[in-house]
Order: C-alpha cells, then sequence, then structure tokens
C-alpha cells in the first residue's frame, strides 16, 4: 500500500481523478449534507440559520400544499410512466419487425419531439390544450367529442399534462428498439419452428431479452417523473396570475420546493423537501438495484472485466 | 445500474434484422401504422410553424390545414422588437459550448484516470462516479445557490456552467468504458517512446475516443439548451437569459399577461426550437447512438 501510494503512477492516477473528487465534494457530497443540516434549521438568508430540530419535518406532514404536491406528482408518475412506456415498446416492437431504411428515417421522426425544449414544449400545449379553441378539442370534436377544459379545469389539467408527457416518448422508444435489435433472431426462429405463437415468442423469448433495458426505462423515467418541473412551471407558475388560475391542481413536488425556496426564501423547508425527495429517489434505486441484480443480465458487466 | 450494451458505442449492433419482406401485406400494416404515429408526433410541430407565421386572430383557425393562411411572415420581425430574441441565442449558444466542453474534456481527464490506472481507493471512488448518477438534483439545489451567492456570483451566468469543470459521472462512466475498450498496448507502447501521462491522454485517449466525445458534448449540449431552473434561480437581468429562460419570461407577458400576443410567443418558441433541431440534423448520429448505447434519456 505504502509503496503504491509513493509510485509517480500512482500520483499521476491521483491527479486525473483530482477534479471528480473535487466536484464530487464541492458539488455533491458537501452540498448534500449542508442541505440536511439546514434541513433542521429555519433559514431565509439574511438572518443567520435558526436551529428548530425536527420542525420542517413536522410541518411538511401537516403542509396541505405538501400533500396536493405529492398526490399530483404519484398520479402524474402512475399515469406517465406505464403509458408512455406501453406505448413506446409498442412502437420499437413494430420497428422492428421493418427492414432498411424506413426503420432509421422512424426512429429519428420519434425522437424530434424530445429534441424541443422544455420551455417549448409547455407553451406548444398550452395552445394545442386549450379548452376552447385548441388542436385536441378541436380533433375530438371531429368525432362530436366535446374536450375537457385541460388547461383551466382542476380535474383534467393532470390529465393534459400526463397528454404532453406521451409526446416524449422517442428516447425510450429508441432504448428499446436497440435492446431488440441485440435479441438473436435463432432464438425466435427455432421457437417458431416449434411452434410458438406470436404472444409466446413475445412472452418467453423477447421479453425476457430486453428485460434490462425495459427495467432500466422504467426505473429512469419514473425518477424524472417524480422531478417534473420545466414543463409544468412554464404552463402554470412564475406569472401571478396563471398561478391564481391554476391554484394547486398542477403544483408538482419540485415545483413546490423551487417556491419555497426561491421565492419564499424558506431555504432550511426547502432542504427538508429535498431530503425526503431524495430518500423516496434513493429507495427507488435500491430497490432497482436490489430487484435488477436478480433479474437482468447484463452484457457490460462480463465483458469490461 | 446501467445498460451499457457495448463498451465502445461506436457500432450499430449489427445482428440480423428481422424481415418481415416474405409477407407483404402484414409490412404495409406496420408502415402504415408507423406512419400514423408519425404524424401524430410530427403535427404539433407543423401546426406551431404554421400558427407562428398567421395574424393573431387567426392562430386557433384551421388547425389541420399544414400551411399558414393568411400568411404572416411579419411576426417575425415583430418579435425581435418585442424581445432580445438573439441576444438570447447568443447566450444560449456561449453557455451550451463553454458548458458542453467544460464537461466533456474534464469527464475524459478523470475517465482516464479511472480506465488507465490502478491505485489505492480506485473502486471507492468509482462507486461514488456510479452512486451519484441518480441523485436528484433537487436534493443539492439550495446548498449550490448557497454556494454561489456566498461568492457573489449569483446574478451571473458562472453557475450555469462551473460545476461542469469537474466532471460528470453519467459521461466519465460512458468515456471510462470508452478507454476500456483500447487495447493497453497502445499506451505501453507509447510509455516505451517516452511519452508522459499527460502526452497518452492527450495524444492517445482523447483522439481514439472521439465518438464517445461527441455523443457527450452533444447530450450537454442539448442539456444546457434546455435547462430552465438553473436561469430561473440564477439570473436576474433579461440581457443574461438563455433561450428558455427567455421564452418563459415571452409567456408571462404575452400569453399569462394582460398583453395577449400569440404569435409573439408562438415564434419565440420557433426560435427557440428550430437552432437545436439543426444541431440535432448535423449530429444525428451521435445523439441516436448515445441513446441506444448509453440508456440516456433525453
Amino acid at each position: 500500500m505504502k509503496a503504491a501510494l509513493s509510485r509517480p503512477e500512482t500520483r499521476w492516477a491521483y491527479v486525473f481523478v483530482l477534479p471528480w473528487v473535487v466536484g464530487l465534494l464541492l458539488f455533491q457530497l458537501g452540498p448534500m449534507i449542508a442541505s440536511l443540516v439546514l434541513s433542521f434549521t429555519d433559514y431565509d438568508l439574511i438572518s443567520p440559520p435558526r436551529f428548530t430540530g425536527l420542525d420542517n419535518y413536522a410541518t411538511m406532514a401537516q403542509d396541505p400544499k405538501v400533500i396536493r404536491a405529492i398526490g399530483n406528482t404519484l398520479f402524474y408518475t402512475v399515469l406517465h410512466v406505464p403509458l408512455s412506456i406501453g406505448l413506446a415498446l409498442g412502437l420499437a416492437l413494430i420497428l422492428n419487425r421493418i427492414t432498411g431504411r424506413a426503420a432509421g428515417v422512424f426512429r429519428t421522426i420519434f425522437y424530434l419531439p424530445s429534441m424541443t425544449p422544455h420551455v417549448a414544449v409547455g407553451v406548444l400545449f398550452l395552445f394545442l390544450l386549450n379548452g376552447q379553441v385548441g388542436m385536441v378539442n378541436q380533433f375530438l370534436a371531429l368525432f362530436g367529442v366535446q374536450g375537457p377544459q385541460w388547461t383551466s379545469d382542476p380535474d383534467w389539467m393532470l390529465a393534459g399534462i400526463v397528454l404532453m408527457s406521451l409526446w416524449n416518448l422517442g428516447s425510450t422508444t429508441i432504448i428499446l428498439f436497440a435492446a431488440l435489435r441485440n435479441v438473436p433472431r435463432e432464438l425466435s426462429e427455432a421457437a417458431m419452428i416449434d411452434g410458438a405463437s406470436t404472444w409466446q415468442r413475445f412472452r418467453s423469448i423477447t421479453l425476457p431479452m430486453i428485460g434490462g433495458a425495459l427495467f432500466f426505462v422504467v426505473i429512469v423515467n419514473t425518477i424524472a417523473s417524480l422531478q417534473m418541473f420545466d414543463q409544468v412551471y412554464t404552463m402554470y407558475f412564475g406569472n401571478t396570475q396563471a398561478q391564481n388560475s391554476s391554484g394547486d391542481a398542477a403544483l408538482f413536488y419540485v415545483i413546490y420546493l423551487f417556491q419555497q425556496a426561491f421565492q419564499y426564501l424558506h431555504m432550511g423547508y426547502a432542504s427538508a423537501l429535498a431530503w425526503v425527495l431524495f430518500l423516496v429517489i434513493a429507495i427507488i434505486t435500491v430497490i432497482q438495484v436490489k430487484v435488477g441484480n436478480r433479474l437482468v443480465y447484463y452484457e457490460a458487466e462480463e465483458r469490461s472485466r | 445500474m446501467t445498460t451499457l450494451q457495448q463498451a465502445p458505442p461506436a457500432a450499430e449492433p449489427a445482428a440480423p434484422v428481422p424481415d418481415d419482406a416474405g409477407r407483404p401485406t402484414r409490412r404495409i400494416f406496420f408502415l402504415i401504422v408507423l406512419a400514423v404515429a408519425s404524424a401524430i408526433l410530427i403535427y404539433p410541430f407543423v401546426w406551431l410553424v404554421s400558427a407562428s407565421l398567421k395574424p393573431r386572430d387567426r392562430t386557433f383557425s384551421d388547425p389541420f390545414l399544414p400551411w399558414p393562411s393568411p400568411f404572416q411572415p411579419e411576426n417575425y420581425i415583430s418579435v425581435w422588437d418585442a424581445a432580445p430574441m438573439l441576444t438570447w441565442l447568443v447566450n444560449t449558444l456561449i453557455v451550451g459550448v463553454v458548458a458542453a466542453l467544460a464537461v466533456t474534456l474534464s469527464s475524459a481527464f478523470v475517465a482516464f484516470g479511472f480506465a488507465y490506472f490502478r491505485f489505492p481507493g480506485r473502486g471507492l471512488l468509482f462507486a461514488s462516479v456510479l452512486g451519484t448518477m441518480m441523485l436528484p438534483g433537487a436534493v443539492t439545489l439550495v446548498p449550490t445557490y448557497l454556494i454561489w451567492n456566498s461568492v457573489g456570483l449569483t446574478g451571473t451566468q458562472v453557475p450555469l456552467w462551473a460545476a461542469n469543470l469537474f466532471g460528470s459521472a453519467f459521461y466519465i462512466f460512458l468515456l471510462r468504458q470508452f478507454l476500456l475498450g483500447v487495447p493497453r498496448y497502445v499506451f505501453e507502447a507509447a510509455r516505451v517512446d517516452g511519452a508522459s501521462y499527460l502526452d497518452l491522454f492527450w495524444r492517445i485517449a482523447l483522439p481514439l475516443s472521439r465518438p464517445a466525445l461527441i455523443i457527450a458534448f452533444v447530450f450537454e449540449l442539448k442539456a444546457s439548451w434546455f435547462d430552465l431552473m438553473k436561469p430561473l434561480i440564477y439570473l436576474q437581468d433579461p440581457a443574461l437569459y438563455t433561450l428558455p429562460r427567455g421564452l418563459k419570461a415571452v409567456v408571462d407577458q404575452f400569453y399569462q399577461g394582460g398583453d395577449p400576443k400569440w404569435e409573439i410567443v408562438l415564434a419565440a418558441s420557433v426560435i427557440t426550437t428550430l437552432p437545436l433541431i439543426a444541431i440535432f440534423f448535423l449530429g444525428q448520429r451521435y445523439f441516436l447512438q448515445g441513446i441506444a448505447t448509453t440508456g440516456q434519456r433525453g
């Protein structure tokens, strides 16, 4: 150990990883510990932090806005994740059945919405989802359906946000499509010769073979959904008039955290909110590692060793 | 933790593609389904561009007519007068390129350290790279703000890119995987010829990992172009805004505010989006490969 440390090669190794170590302490670990400490205080940037114990966490448990924000965020996540992954998987399976250049062209088209900045997506859907004159409701009207007030009826705002989120299924489709292309074709052919139906082949061959990718997109989409901010903030927050009319129907967890920190300067309370979010996401990640290790075969790990 | 399926994300999977050419009716059916899906995904763009070229009182009229009628391209003149779009575009480009260059180079530097050297603590440090990959940004929001506040850099664009100088977990991981694919004798041969470790990094590792570097660069450019939260927190002066922050201000004034000018909002949205779409078409190969091989979400 001591010999290794004094070798010039080792010293150079530390030079190379030094930026990461500094960044880790300065922008990751340091802030995490700081926010844990701040979460036990009352701090408004002006007077020094005042220690208040678990008060912030107690307040959270009774804050109707926190409860509303958690409810909205979970509702969105529970709808968005299965719907978007289901649709993306459907598209990927079809993409995988056609050959040649067409698949590449469609893949590009499916990804285009994901290149639209979130603020622009929010703006676009404010127009498209407009209850009186928006394109979505004009389309529904073609079939004699009277569409809801997606952007102003508190009962429909979250549904509108889910609809908007489904526009961005391009990257999930591409990940699943790439996984499908790695499924050895011989397996499927052998099963077909043995008389397996399409569904049996999907269930027993395709699904297990793309399990890793599927699992990954579920986790990543869930974590991203729990942190939804940009599009919804663009549509319903920031401007007092919009904020008042939308009430809390579109209040997401990170939006509330952002308001507490940077509009009301409740830095301690915002830190408590942040830590609860962190714990929830950490638990999901642990479950991912536990379940993932059991279910999924990772090719990369075999190769990189 | 990750679905990196090929160590060097250089090539498309060369696996034979299932082929339904033998059954033309089924192929046509699939093509129709994909075409309908494409139309649904593309049409909002068509509507956006078309509506941005119409007079205000016609914004919502004829939503299924793909071209603007009546045609009013003057909206694109009004938008430059109503908001400093050009300044915001330049700001976005500068911040984006600086942020992307910083994160690409620093991540490659660190990745080389992890890929080439064996040293005490490597396993633990690399675990810290993996561990922070899923760390939600919201957790560090407040303390990070306090750091920039304490050094007096709030109100400047520095917080938008400076943290990128220390590498980013995801790109470090990507580049390390890539560098592990480089045969070790390539480096050893250069060492025998007297190359320093910095030479190994600069003259061998960097040029060899070009595809992975481009993937990191384009993804970070895109991430920076998308970023709304940091500009909201750190920028007060509209002259320093990036496009997303500027577009948010335009929406607040001309859509939600008491001064409805939808055509301005729509034209500003197009200006915010189009350059990125252009960048996407230039770097398409890298975007699609990056997503496919690493599972990075867009």
